[in-house]
């Protein structure tokens, strides 16, 4: 069977002006040679580099690696283990914990608060800036639902969404009939515990340390992305119409009535925990406890009383509630892990390194004259 | 317009559908309607001539795009989960935003099609719109009008160089003789011209033609897509039937030539006639890798349902260890929770939704991209760019580059592919007395030097007038050839340069002495004239064939204006040109003295003797090329009238070997001047023109292997058929010898002549029979009342006229025998042993005797002294199921040996086509196929394409391994459809294998570079990125999957979700399609100089199962690596989900980035650039989109680490970790055990004079086989010098004719010595 050509190419064809061994062009004007340009790019022979790894070839890049991830590893060990770190479990599971009434009594509905004070001892005095966190276990902040259960325009200060919340807060959007700013479950699970320290000196006098509860937030968090809905100064004014989240002992205008720009959603307490945790044993930032001028330590090592106010119940999911006191280096927390990766993977490196070379000896040299296998 | 009843309407429709179907259309004339309503038209039901090709709609686009690309499965995928995505209770993204990938890939699809679709629309209108001359009752006259105004009916003028609008039956045309001549090259390429008459005694052809006077009934079959058929008659008013067929149908598409006008009736029109029936689009085939990549396709699908198995199951673990209710179990708007079991029902569907990426939605849609560059890259090397016919290679199936890198059969045919398909007249024996022709064979010696043109000179080297003459003209024409064709400057410019086979080597014969004293002696003694054999071969040369004769004149006369304007411009052409002659002579003298040295045959003076011969002989060639040049500036077309010179004639053959022997009839003065339906005109030696009335032709046809013409001898007045064909078809047919009646020469002729036959064949000669046959009157005027018969039939017509040709040539008397050469092309023999060093077994499929096939298969160095050569022929079954088994056995046991153990063992088939029909079928099939498994090359002789594709396919089959065909003639079409990956030639004859092929490339030599290294590069760029693809999206989703045993299994994910999309959409998509298609693993230099390196590529190359796997595994490896080093630095502070996020996602981009340069083998600054711009990218996209979005998760986390050292340096070490393995598995395996492509990329980098050295040094390394090859043997050659008795005797080939049946195993010679 012939197959003709596209018919649809006659013209085509004749504009090229070419077919082979016929003759019908070549009148008018010169014919373009089909001849492909002889360029570099065209004929695929742009310069280019070829490296072939080979173990004489890479034998600098293992033992380079080695020479530089080893000191790297011992660095970041030494200075996670310079990072002093205290934590105290006051969940109250154990029976002998001071807490344990308090946990066993509560529940969300619960109106009157249960406060307990946990005793601890720092052996050591803690020289910087503490901060400190508390600390959930076994909390999934990161279920997908309770993730997407927010409305961040409201959160941003879009009056709209502030008295009619997007459908993602479901089943946190309204309660009885009035809009609840904010909105969701990450919201209404606010963490609303209350955490006091108090250094007991040798007179055993009770002295509170000072706690900053400003500057916890990430600086864009707290300007950019939450803001108060505008209009009033009157916060009150501002979130009339709508209704504080269940779980909530008072509405969101309350949450620190003592500073005016750490109320509402733009209380930093409120941000930090809004930010969710991307693991289900996490710790967020409490407080941080500033570095008192002179020599003197932050936490001069000795008795302290920790005073909580216990409100958030954690039993329902086996959570655990810890107070962390930590100092922070450019590293962050402590956390020995990095360090020991960098050095186990700087020795890898530089073991191999020495195993490439001796492979480089024996194999690199007759490496040419080899057969290519049929 | 008269109101009709929708009733009538319908009943109408339904009658225009039955009669469209019925197998015979009765057309009648549409004048006498003209002007009426359309319902009332005869012909209504037949489209109209207005085509459409394109697809859509304006207004149907989108739902007819959309329909079909839901074709794709893959497709249907993605939108599947997308929907999924809007129901709310598994939902795990915004459900709009799931939504964009899909669309982006539909979007694109689409825009590509809308395109494609543009271009056909646009390319309809313009021919919709060509103009053409319609006759309307109302003007009386012919007015123009547009294509698709053209209906069945009416009446179409086609003047001088137009093209024809609709399939047009032709009733009259301005020849005298009713002919019209058509170029079919856009059809099917051919670019002769071909003849078309007028169907006799239908019109009165007065000067002018008069349509309306046209009453008679057109009867013609169903539209059908053979080009080459057609039956119709036509009902006369007096119901006397005119039997017409494809000799009177012009086809839509043509182009008439030196025709003035014709006139047809539309009996198709539009999308019915047979270029539009042909008009099948583009050709899709799925390639070897494709359909693996279906199967891992599949792979990952399960792959995907475990994974959310897993995840489904997990969640409900997870959910039945909660003991109470956690405030962050979100319940239902109606405050419910879902029970553990529904919920994890509902997070299988979530996860894949989440998990969708591990299919690779953008794979299809890269690979397609890819191979578009790739074929861009084929496309334009300038390696597989023909100067001389100035085309490039075509790639015309669109998708399967790779498999070219994957070829281990190669099929291919022998004339024209491995031959130039220049057919060459070499010698001829008549009455049993041969006649070598040295002269002319050392003639062609000279034109092979690469400076043909100006060495053309020294066969008139004699006589100085004519040396200048021919130079003179040659320089013009060379000049001129390159004014307008700018590239044809290989082709010495003749005025026959434009016409098919008609290059100076094919045209120009140097006549034998001995054989031109015969001629002479004949034509003196007139007495004998009328039974001199001599006379009557030659006639037969230049009658007996269908070589249509067109004056230089009338040839595509466009040419000529600009001849004319360089001749005037030039003044100072003649002298420069003397100049030139002077040196050019000297130097072709130089030339044939060293010749001359080489062939001591030829004495000086032989050219001086050709003095003594008739005018005409000297003219010939392109002697006399001047004269026809300056003749076409002037003379207007002439008719037929044969009152011109020889030397304007032009012969437009549709085969190489007709040209052939018209040529060289020519050279002996036998001139075939013209040639119309019913005559044809020959000049003698003597100078006198003969007129022999042409009663009939019997066509050729592969079933018969000849072809003949019945004429009546003007002068004797008898009727003498005239037949030429294969050697054992004519054979067959002798009667009494001829020579018998001849007195004192009683030797047998037939047996002589057979004798050299068998000569020819052994010199690899293509050898015909001429054969005449004297009849009667009254045996005539039987035989032509049965073919007139025959011809009027529109039942089995082919078959009647089959039969009525078999019943007329018998008893034939034989003539003599001619050997035509057909030469190899160049680099033919190193192409086939690379090919074969390649570890690809060739197969060389031809219709040639054995003993021809077998000589050309030593000549390209298909078959090698030392090889083992099994000869195959016989001529029943038994033998043949005994000879196979014998055979079988042997080689077993010669594979066995243990002497054969370090090398290959060469074993080559030689099997004729009888025998190969035997063996391929049912019962014997396995044996030949486990036989030919242990060949290294095979040769079958004198197959028909039917058993070529059966070879294709069994091989094919039952071997499963990648073929490919290749071949350039209407023969191999077949074999080039039934093989994996089908090649044409476009070479001398036509263009129906081209159309039919994958690609289309112009000399067999092109086919080396495809292969090793355009296939090797295709082949391992895209199975390289392929794998890459799959790795890429497992390691980044699986990311996703780790941190699902971190968060309950409740599918969350902690990159933000636009950032996802953006990852897979932009930042990692350039990277792999740079990788598929600019990737260079070794250079061409080094595929081409060690063609074993092709090995890499076959079987299933380097896209495996355990390539696969292992990638998989790797990917699990480097996710798990990804996700739990920031795991472990992160775990238990106070990170937020989508802070983790982003050094996950980070890691992960460099991981994969990184990943991919370890794999890329050369980097150019493409590379470099797209690397570096897809992380830049990554980067400014990323912190843009946080630094701008404030409402979203992933506001300032991405500003928020980068600012934290930690950052850094948790993205280092698991970078490092992630890719230490890949890395140090590279080193260790390039160091201690590298495979044959490191070595080459090793070699690759040397200097090049070096790496020459180490490649020679490596060769000569390798095992004694191939030594062998590579050893100093000069194949014998079927070249110039070689006299019949001087060239030893192949031991194949003296044996290979035995009549009973031959098996020789020949290995006498595989056991010399290896050469060291």
């Amino acid at each position: 069977m012939i197959a003709a050509m596209m018919a649809s190419s006659y013209n085509a064809k004749e504009e090229d002006g070419h077919h082979s061994g016929s003759s019908s062009h070549g009148g008018a004007g010169a014919v373009k040679s089909k001849k492909p340009d002889n360029t570099a790019f065209k004929q695929q022979r742009l310069p280019a580099w070829q490296p072939i790894l080979t173990a004489g070839t890479v034998l600098p890049a293992f033992f380079v690696i080695g020479l530089i991830f080893i000191p790297i590893g011992i660095g970041l060990y030494v200075t996670s283990n310079n990072i002093k770190e205290f934590e105290v479990d006051y969940t109250g599971v154990d029976i002998n914990s001071p807490c344990y009434s308090c946990a066993k009594n509560f529940s969300w509905n619960s109106t009157q608060s249960c406060v307990c004070s946990v005793n601890f001892t720092l052996e050591q005095p803690f020289e910087s800036n503490v901060f400190m966190y508390y600390g959930l276990s076994n909390f999934y902040q990161n279920h997908r639902r309770y993730v997407k259960s927010r409305d961040d325009s409201q959160l941003n200060g879009d009056l709209s969404a502030l008295m009619n919340p997007s459908k993602e807060c479901e089943p946190y959007r309204t309660n009885d009939g009035l809009p609840i700013a904010p909105c969701g479950a990450i919201a209404n699970s606010l963490f609303n515990d209350t955490l006091d320290l108090y250094y007991v000196d040798s007179n055993s006098t009770k002295t509170p340390i000072p706690l900053a509860k400003k500057g916890i937030a990430w600086w864009t968090d707290k300007h950019v992305k939450f803001r108060n809905p505008s209009g009033n100064t009157n916060l009150t004014v501002t979130f009339q119409g709508t209704t504080k989240p269940v779980n909530w002992r008072k509405p969101v205008y309350e949450l620190d009535p003592s500073e005016a720009d750490n109320n509402g959603f733009i209380n930093e307490d409120f941000i930090v925990w809004m930010r969710t945790a991307a693991l289900p044993t996490f710790r967020k930032l409490y407080r941080i406890i500033q570095k008192k001028s002179g020599t003197t330590p932050t936490l001069p090592s000795g008795r302290y009383i920790l005073d909580i106010t216990y409100n958030y119940p954690v039993l329902s999911f086996d959570g655990r509630k810890r107070m962390i006191l930590s100092t922070i280096s450019w590293m962050g927390g402590k956390n020995p892990f990095l360090g020991i990766a960098y050095i186990t993977v700087g020795s890898i490196c530089f073991f191999l390194g020495v195993v490439l070379l001796i492979i480089h000896h024996k194999y690199d040299t007759r490496n040419n004259s080899a057969d290519i296998p049929n | 317009m008269m109101w009709r009843s929708p009733l009538a309407r319908v009943r109408d429709a339904l009658r225009g559908q039955k009669v469209r179907e019925k197998d015979l259309r009765n057309l009648v004339s549409n004048l006498p309607y003209e002007g009426l309503d359309k319902w009332k038209q005869p012909n209504r039901y037949f489209p109209g001539n207005s085509i459409k090709t394109s697809k859509y709609t304006l207004l149907l686009f989108i739902p007819m795009n959309l329909f079909e690309q839901f074709h794709r499965l893959a497709n249907l995928y993605f939108v599947g989960l997308a929907i999924l995505n809007f129901v709310p209770v598994v939902n795990a993204f915004q459900p709009e935003v799931a939504l964009i990938p899909i669309c982006v890939i539909l979007c694109l699809t689409a825009m590509k099609d809308a395109w494609e679709d543009f271009r056909r629309y646009q390319s309809d209108k313009r021919l919709n719109s060509m103009p053409c001359l319609i006759y309307s009752r109302k003007v009386k006259q012919f007015v123009e009008r547009y294509w698709k105004d053209v209906r069945v009916g009416d009446f179409v003028k086609v003047v001088c160089n137009e093209i024809v609008p609709a399939d047009l039956l032709l009733l009259h045309t301005s020849d005298p003789n009713g002919v019209c001549h058509i170029e079919t090259a856009n059809l099917d390429g051919e670019t002769n011209l071909k003849q078309r008459r007028v169907v006799p005694g239908v019109c009165i052809t007065d000067p002018e033609f008069e349509a309306e006077s046209f009453n008679s009934i057109v009867v013609c079959e169903k539209p059908n897509i053979n080009l080459n058929h057609f039956k119709c008659y036509v009902e006369k008013p007096d119901k006397d039937k005119v039997g017409a067929g494809i000799e009177n149908l012009l086809l839509r598409g043509c182009t008439v030539r030196n025709t003035d006008h014709a006139v047809g009736f539309v009996v198709y029109a539009g999308h019915e006639t047979k270029a539009m029936l042909n008009n099948n689009g583009p050709r899709y085939k799925r390639s070897k890798q494709e359909r693996r990549l279906n199967i891992d396709v599949m792979f990952c699908v399960i792959l995907l349902l475990t994974m959310c198995l897993v995840g489904a199951l997990g969640h409900y673990l997870w959910l039945q260890t909660l003991p109470g209710l956690p405030p962050y179990l979100v319940p239902h708007s109606n405050g419910h929770l879902d029970s553990p079991s529904l919920s994890s029902f509902y997070m299988f569907f979530t996860m894949i939704i989440l998990l969708q990426v591990l299919i690779p939605i953008s794979l299809y849609v890269s690979i397609e991209l890819v191979k578009i560059a790739q074929i861009f890259f084929i496309t334009n090397d300038i390696d597989l760019y023909d100067e001389e016919t100035d085309s490039q290679i075509q790639c015309r199936a669109l998708n399967i580059t790779e498999d070219l890198g994957q070829i281990e059969y190669i099929f291919t045919d022998k004339t024209g592919t491995l031959t130039e398909n220049k057919m060459v007249f070499r010698r001829c024996s008549i009455m049993g007395t041969e006649y070598p022709h040295k002269e002319n064979a050392i003639r062609q010696a000279v034109l092979t030097e690469p400076d043909s043109d100006e060495e053309v000179i020294f066969t008139q080297a004699p006589q100085a007038l004519q040396t200048q003459w021919s130079l003179d003209s040659d320089d013009v024409n060379r000049k001129d050839t390159m004014h307008h064709h700018g590239s044809r400057r290989k082709v010495p410019g003749t005025a026959h340069s434009d016409v098919a086979f008609s290059s100076p080597l094919e045209t120009e014969v140097t006549p034998d002495k001995k054989l031109l004293q015969q001629i002479s002696g004949a034509e003196s003694t007139s007495v004998s004239r009328k039974i001199d054999a001599y006379l009557d071969f030659f006639l037969a040369l230049a009658i007996c064939n269908t070589v249509v004769v067109s004056m230089a004149t009338a040839q595509r006369q466009r040419a000529a204006g600009h001849l004319h304007s360089f001749q005037t411009n030039n003044p100072l052409n003649p002298l420069s040109s003397f100049v030139r002659t002077v040196s050019s002579l000297r130097r072709s003298l130089t030339s044939y003295q060293r010749k001359s040295k080489r062939n001591r045959t030829i004495s000086v003076d032989s050219s001086i003797e050709e003095d003594h011969f008739n005018p005409p002989v000297k003219l010939e060639g392109s002697g006399g090329n001047t004269g026809a040049q300056t003749c076409s500036l002037h003379v207007p077309r002439s008719s037929s009238e044969p009152a011109v010179t020889p030397d304007m004639v032009c012969y437009e053959a549709e085969s190489p070997d007709e040209a052939a022997l018209v040529y060289a009839a020519k050279a002996y003065g036998f001139i075939l001047l013209g040639r119309t339906p019913d005559s044809v005109t020959v000049r003698l030696p003597s100078g006198e023109d003969l007129r022999f009335e042409v009663l009939d032709t019997l066509t050729f046809d592969s079933n018969r292997k000849r072809m003949s013409v019945l004429v009546r001898h003007p002068i004797s007045k008898e009727y003498v058929l005239y037949t030429k064909g294969a050697d054992y078809a004519i054979m067959e047919l002798l009667g009494t010898p001829y020579a018998e009646r001849l007195k004192g020469n009683q030797k047998n002729i037939a047996a002589d002549t057979q004798q050299h036959l068998d000569y020819y064949a052994k010199e690899g000669l293509r050898t015909l029979c001429i054969a005449k046959k004297v009849l009667s009157g009254r045996e005539y005027e039987s035989w032509s009342a049965d073919r007139h018969r025959a011809l009027a039939a529109i039942e089995n017509r082919e078959q009647l006229i089959m039969d009525t040709a078999v019943q007329i040539e018998t008893n034939l008397t034989l003539l003599g025998a001619t050997g035509i050469e057909d030469r190899l092309q160049e680099n033919v023999p190193d192409t086939i042993t690379a090919l074969r060093e390649a570890g690809i077994q060739v197969w060389v499929l031809t219709g040639d005797k054995p003993e021809t096939a077998v000589n050309i298969g030593y000549a390209c160095r298909l078959l090698e002294e030392e090889d083992l050569v099994i000869n195959m022929s016989c001529k029943n079954k038994l033998t043949c199921t005994s000879i196979l088994d014998c055979t079988l056995e042997e080689v077993r046991r010669y594979v066995a040996d243990p002497r054969n153990v370090d090398t290959t063992p060469d074993i080559s088939l030689v099997i004729d086509g009888r025998t190969l029909a035997m063996t391929l079928s049912s019962d014997l099939q396995e044996r030949f196929v486990e036989l030919a498994k242990h060949c290294r090359s095979v040769l079958c002789c004198r197959v028909t394409p039917l058993q070529k594709s059966a070879v294709v396919k069994i091989i094919r089959e039952k071997l499963k391994v990648m073929t490919l065909a290749v071949g350039d003639g209407a023969n191999d079409v077949n074999m080039i459809q039934a093989a994996d990956v089908g090649i044409g030639i476009s070479g001398q004859e036509g263009m129906q294998a081209v159309m039919m092929s994958d690609f289309a490339i112009s000399r067999f030599k092109h086919l080396k570079k495809l292969l090793l290294v355009h296939g090797h590069w295709c082949n391992s760029r895209l199975a390289n990125m392929i794998i890459y693809f799959f790795y890429k999206n497992t390691a980044n989703v699986n990311l996703l999957f780790w941190y699902q045993f971190f968060c309950g299994f409740t599918a969350t994910a902690m990159i933000d979700y636009w950032l996802m999309i953006f990852f897979n959409l932009f930042f990692t998509s350039a990277p792999p399609i740079m990788f598929g298609i600019l990737d260079k693993d070794i250079s061409a230099e080094m595929l081409l100089g060690v063609p074993e390196l092709y090995r890499t590529g076959q079987g299933s190359g380097e896209y495996r199962f355990s390539t696969f796997w292992v990638s998989m595994l790797d990917a699990f490896y480097q996710s798990l690596v990804c996700f739990f080093i920031p795991y472990l630095a992160y775990r238990g502070s106070d990170m937020d989900i989508f802070s983790f996020g982003t050094p996950v996602n980070t890691i992960s981009l460099f991981t994969i980035l990184l990943h991919l340069s370890i794999e890329i083998k050369a980097w150019t600054v493409v590379h470099w650039v797209i690397m570096l711009g897809s992380v830049a990218l990554y980067f400014i996209v990323t912190l843009a989109y946080s630094a701008i979005c404030v409402t979203c998760n992933a506001y300032w986390t991405l500003q928020s680490q980068m600012v934290d050292p930690m950052f850094y340096l948790v993205c280092i070490i698991t970078t490092v970790v992630a890719l230490l393995p890949r890395y140090t598995f590279h080193v260790l395996k390039n160091s201690i055990a590298p495979s044959p492509l490191e070595q080459a990329r090793h070699l690759d980098r040397m200097d090049p004079i070096t790496r020459d050295q180490w490649i020679k040094e490596w060769r000569s390394f390798r095992g004694g086989g191939q030594v062998k090859r590579s050893g100093l043997s000069v194949p014998p050659s079927p070249t110039l010098g070689t006299s019949v008795e001087a060239y030893p005797p192949s031991p194949t080939a003296s044996e290979i004719t035995g009549d009973e049946f031959t098996l020789n195993v020949i290995s006498e010679n595989y056991n010399r010595p290896v050469h060291t």
